[in-house]
């Protein structure tokens, strides 16, 4: 029963990976594919180690996965935060189906 | 379960590919942080295959050595002006 379990979490999991990667080739400029690649691969990656909890309880595999989760959680959005605004710092343009640039106004408020 | 590495596998070609032809310095840190969290599950499906507890221990260091590398290169990559 829990070795179903997992395995269903660990699928689901590369599924989210899979849809990830699938953004960061397809889509037209840095901004759309950090969205898209970090918002997937983190919670793909948080399913498959929640899988590996489940399947072995709470053990020192089981235990090690869960610390691990939290941890990936919180470090990889802080790390695509920052990372948009470097770029956006740095003058990377928007793609051309771009309509609207909220920072840009904010940006001209605090200078 | 060996063929769900696989899969893991052929996605960080995915990344490699973002890394290689990315137009920007953003496009590539993009690729190498993804790259990095994919990492991350391929050592927990090793650890699930191999039944040894130390992978995990690897996959915690990987995370925390690619957010530091990350922020860096975003410290960094804040003072260039890229395409102007």
């Amino acid at each position: 029963m829990n070795n179903t379990i997992s395995v269903l979490f660990i699928f689901i999991g590369i599924l989210f990976n899979l849809f990830g990667c699938l953004g960061l080739i397809r889509l037209p400029d840095v901004y759309n594919r950090l969205q898209s690649a970090t918002k997937c691969a983190t919670l793909g990656t948080c399913s498959i180690l929640l899988g590996v909890f489940i399947r072995y309880g709470f053990s020192d595999i089981g235990v090690k996965a869960l610390v691990a989760i939290p941890l990936l959680f919180f470090t990889a959005t802080v790390a695509a935060h920052a990372l948009a605004k470097a770029a956006y710092r740095a003058g990377v343009k928007l793609g051309e189906k771009s309509v609207h640039d909220d920072y840009k106004d904010v940006q001209d408020e605090v200078s | 379960m060996e063929i769900l590495l696989y899969v893991l596998i052929g996605l960080c070609v995915f990344c490699l590919y973002r890394i290689i032809r990315g137009p920007s310095i953003a496009d590539r840190m993009v690729g190498l942080d993804i790259f990095g969290i994919l990492v991350v599950g391929i050592c927990a499906i090793l650890s699930i295959i191999t039944g040894r507890h130390y992978l995990l221990d690897i996959g915690i260091a990987w995370i925390i050595l690619s957010f530091i590398g990350t922020l860096t290169l975003a410290k960094y990559l804040q003072n260039k002006k890229l395409n102007e």
